[in-house]
């Protein structure tokens, strides 16, 4: 038997999981399903969409605090907060063109994923602004946790820790977030022609400064055409804010890294840049497996140097996160990319788009430490005992 | 000491002391294992002095070693712990228990490695909040969470509670700040989570455990984010006829698109006793007053100050100050810094209470606190977090008169209720420990508690971490795992499937 339930109410979320319990039959939960091809496959007929739980509940802009449903197209989360001037302030990706997936994002695939794009480096993940969750455990049993507000201590903080759960251990049903105002303006600096151990060197330069940079990334040359006027590789060094302060932040900046020639691409060209740096546009209907990785900032360069030949990266998160494309065949640099990463004192690696033969060879998911591995165990059974949700996800 | 239900002590523990002191001994020698009444004493309570237990042992382990072998051997023998850190706590998180070894932490007191590139600090947990900056402050970083507690409390209790301080609307809470962890488990094994890279590999375990108040596991370093201090900062204080304008004003800041890095307001009884205290120059013929700091490269301040002032004005503010100078805009902070200490001065006792609340229902329960001050005769000032709405009521009673600590709870019970009906929380940053205990129901229903104690189950199944903190029934895990598995029919067959 195959089935797509797509419950209207949370009360149905949970008829629809106390079912899977009894039947013993796992299931798919996605939201949008733009993302779900990264998921590894699992064994079942049966589908749970959120698509069917949407909407905006609460907004209340000077509150700062936005209450919505799974379901809610992505699309619609942002206009509402553009009519506020406001913005979820992790830069959250659109993964669609680069897995060549059709559908809707929803705010509850973000949740899941808890993917964020370049604002990340200094103002948080999904994680950080989330505030409060309703969601139905694996056990088919409704519980919230955090609130409404945007200071809570009170009981563990599981809005946060279930985001980036990748809908293992429950279904979310109500979510609440903070937002944050949208920046008056913005601007970029551009250092031409560095290779990736001096660039971030000029990243972290200008991240120690008081510049209060908001997007620091560095494009090689090979990756590096998104850039307007690009002559080589390319710096980026993003600021935001009103008006007066971006001026005198940019001059300071520019002043910081003279030495390296720095240019400016102003507010348009700027607003249309950090997009194809944070959906990884350049890797946009290739061939090749794409990667994204997180180490030390510093470590940046030395995980890439690691890397297949024919591969290409963007660097993020001023050196911190490595958007990279390696060619698809045997295990697309998983081997490789992973022990880099061990010897550069950690991070992860997530395959996010690659051919069925290299999925099949290589785990989606950075392979659990073996000492955590017990701990998650005995985790996924205090939320879902049984293994309905999403089995296979985050390496399990 | 007031009445406050904590487990019964384990008859076989008490009857054990002899041995289970000998080896703890043996693996924290000498004065690192303290069972004389003198030496106890300091650990009798922390931050919230209304509760009072000597503990069953002291023990102060200088390695993880030493940790994870304490641990071990308590898990073994069936043993409680209670972690502590400076012992700060004002919600009780570090009470001891008649039967549980008290495991203090402040030897680990450490920096470990400071890593200006990647813009980290490794510490242990015993070093304080205020020791992170100061240890980076000679190349202009600082660690942003700046509880009031900050030259005391240690960065392992900040990661226990979850801390937050004045700043933490525009910087965040400890848990936007902490990157890593190495965490010794019930078990005695030693758990790596997250370093310094962003965003955890697999489950998010610093969620889990940033704000798990001791009940999970004990830390035993630290990797948190520093920032480049501001450039600048500059406050400015608004007085206000009518509490409801200074909230609209707030509001209205948040709306402009302005994220102060701190937004302060306090009422009339705080802003008279601030003033009689410290004289800082506070406006005493206004029901409200704000406290509004910019921060940041110094045009931005100065751009941001206009607009501010300009707001207030537009808000009814009767008063508008802006300093001038550094020592001016200490002056400003002094008074809300001493605010707690100057109702110290006009009250024997004090009780401070911690609840959050949308910020628009601020008329409401000033309102409604003034008609509970009436109910239960006694008095009551208010200075609040404006920007995050966490509100911290000071109780004035006097712990002498017979009855008036009781009914200082009672009222403190009332409030923290009344912040849950608006839409708000029982605590916004100090914690659930044992002073929210009981009221956790008010907030959560049986199903959502027995949830939260499955984490604890997954983390330590034995309850032997801080028990009788935050959770105000425990649950025995094997309970909490049973499933009722109502065998059904696929549910709602209308829905079209594929």
């Amino acid at each position: 038997m195959e089935s797509t339930l797509t419950p209207r109410t949370a009360g149905e979320v949970r008829d629809a999981v106390a079912w899977a319990v009894s039947a013993r039959e796992p299931l798919r939960v996605i939201g949008g399903g733009t993302k779900a091809s990264v998921a590894p496959p699992i064994q079942t007929g049966h589908t749970l969409t959120l698509a069917g739980l949407s909407g905006i509940v609460a907004y209340e802009p000077e509150e700062l605090v936005l209450t919505l449903k799974p379901g809610t197209p992505m699309a619609e989360v942002t206009a509402a907060l553009d009519e506020a001037n406001q913005m979820l302030a992790f830069e959250p990706p659109s993964f669609a063109p680069l897995l060549g997936s059709s559908g809707t994002a929803t705010f509850g695939g973000t949740f899941g994923t808890n993917f964020a794009g370049p604002r990340r480096l200094t103002a948080g993940a999904v994680r950080d602004h989330m505030l409060g969750v309703e969601a139905v455990s694996g056990r088919g049993e409704t519980f919230k946790a955090g609130g409404r507000v945007v200071k809570n201590v009170t009981g563990y903080d599981l809005a946060r820790a279930l985001a980036g759960s990748w809908g293992t251990l429950a279904v979310a049903t109500l979510l609440t977030v903070k937002v944050l105002p949208r920046p008056e303006t913005e601007a970029t600096v551009v250092l031409d022609g560095l290779a990736a151990e001096a660039a971030v060197g000029a990243m972290a330069q200008a991240m120690g400064s008081s510049a209060d940079v908001s997007g620091a990334a560095h494009l090689p040359a090979d990756v590096a055409a998104i850039v307007p006027d690009a002559k080589g590789a390319a710096t980026l060094l993003r600021l935001e804010g009103f008006g007066p302060s971006v001026a005198s932040r940019r001059a300071m900046l520019e002043g910081l890294l003279k030495s390296h020639g720095p240019r400016l691409l102003e507010r348009e060209a700027s607003a249309a840049l950090w997009p194809k740096v944070r959906d990884a546009t350049p890797f946009v209907g290739t061939d090749g497996a794409v990667w994204r990785c997180s180490v030390a900032p510093t470590m940046g360069p030395r995980v890439a140097a690691a890397l297949p030949t024919g591969s290409r990266v963007m660097f993020d998160w001023a050196g911190g996160l490595l958007l990279v494309e390696t060619p698809a065949v045997g295990d697309a640099g998983a081997a490789a990319l992973r022990e880099a990463i061990r010897r550069a004192g950690g991070g992860h690696a997530t395959l996010l788009r690659a051919p069925p033969a290299v999925r099949a060879a290589v785990p989606t998911f950075q392979p659990t430490a073996t000492g955590i591995a017990a701990l998650a165990g005995r985790l996924r059974q205090a939320f879902d005992p049984e293994g309905i949700l999403n089995p296979g996800q985050l390496g399990r | 000491m007031s009445s406050l239900a904590m487990p019964a002590p384990e008859a076989a523990t008490l009857a054990r002391r002899a041995e289970i002191v000998a080896a703890l001994r043996a693996i924290v020698p000498g004065e690192g294992t303290v069972d004389h009444e003198t030496g106890m004493r300091p650990y009798e309570t922390d931050g919230l002095t209304a509760y009072r237990q000597m503990p069953f042992v002291v023990v102060l382990p200088e390695t993880v070693e030493q940790v994870a072998a304490v641990l071990r051997y308590c898990h073994e023998n069936n043993i409680r712990v209670v972690p502590r850190g400076a012992g700060t706590s004002l919600s009780g998180g570090a009470l001891p228990l008649a039967d549980a070894v008290l495991l203090s932490m402040m030897r680990f007191n450490r920096i470990l490695d400071i890593d200006f590139d990647n813009r980290t600090a490794t510490v242990q947990p015993g070093v304080t909040n205020l020791a992170v900056t100061q240890a980076v402050a000679h190349a202009g970083f600082y660690y942003a969470p700046d509880p009031s507690s900050q030259i005391a409390c240690s960065i392992g209790g900040n990661v226990a509670e979850n801390s937050g301080g004045v700043h933490c609307l525009k910087y965040g809470l400890t848990t936007n700040n902490v990157l890593g962890l190495e965490v010794v488990t019930i078990e005695g094994e030693v758990l790596r989570f997250g370093g310094k890279h962003l965003d955890q590999e697999g489950y998010d375990w610093l969620a889990f455990m940033v704000g798990s108040e001791g009940l999970l596991g004990v830390v035993t370093e630290v990797t948190v984010r520093i920032l480049r201090s501001p450039e600048t900062a500059r406050a400015v204080l608004i007085g206000f006829p009518d509490a409801e304008d200074a909230g609209r004003c707030v509001a209205a800041i948040i709306a402009a698109g302005i994220i102060p890095g701190g937004m302060e307001m306090m009422d009339r009884p705080a802003i008279h006793a601030a003033e009689d205290f410290v004289h800082a120059g506070y406006p005493r013929d206004v029901d409200a007053l704000l406290i509004v700091e910019l921060d940041g490269p110094q045009v931005e301040v100065d751009h941001l100050l206009g607009e501010v002032e300009r707001i207030g004005r537009a808000h009814g503010a009767t008063h508008c100050r802006v300093s001038e100078s550094e020592e001016e805009r200490a002056t400003f902070w002094a008074g809300r810094k001493a605010a707690f200490p100057a109702v110290g001065r006009i009250s024997p006792d004090y009780m401070c209470m911690d609840g959050t609340i949308p910020r628009r229902e601020l008329p409401t329960v000033l309102k409604r606190m003034a008609e509970l001050s009436q109910k239960h005769g006694l008095r009551v000032a208010n200075v609040f977090h404006a920007g995050d709405g966490n509100l911290h009521p000071l109780i004035l009673f006097d712990a002498n008169e017979p009855g008036e600590l009781d009914r200082a709870e009672a009222f403190g019970a009332d409030i923290l209720r009344l912040c849950v009906e608006v839409g708000g929380c029982l605590t916004g940053e100090h914690g659930v420990g044992v002073e929210k205990r009981d009221l956790m129901d008010a907030m959560f229903s049986e199903d959502d508690l027995k949830q939260q104690q499955r984490v604890k189950c997954a983390f330590d199944a034995g309850h032997l971490l801080n028990p009788g903190k935050v959770f105000p029934t425990l649950h025995r895990c094997a309970e909490l795992g049973r499933m009722h598995v109502h065998h059904g029919q696929l549910p709602f067959p209308d829905i079209p499937r594929f």
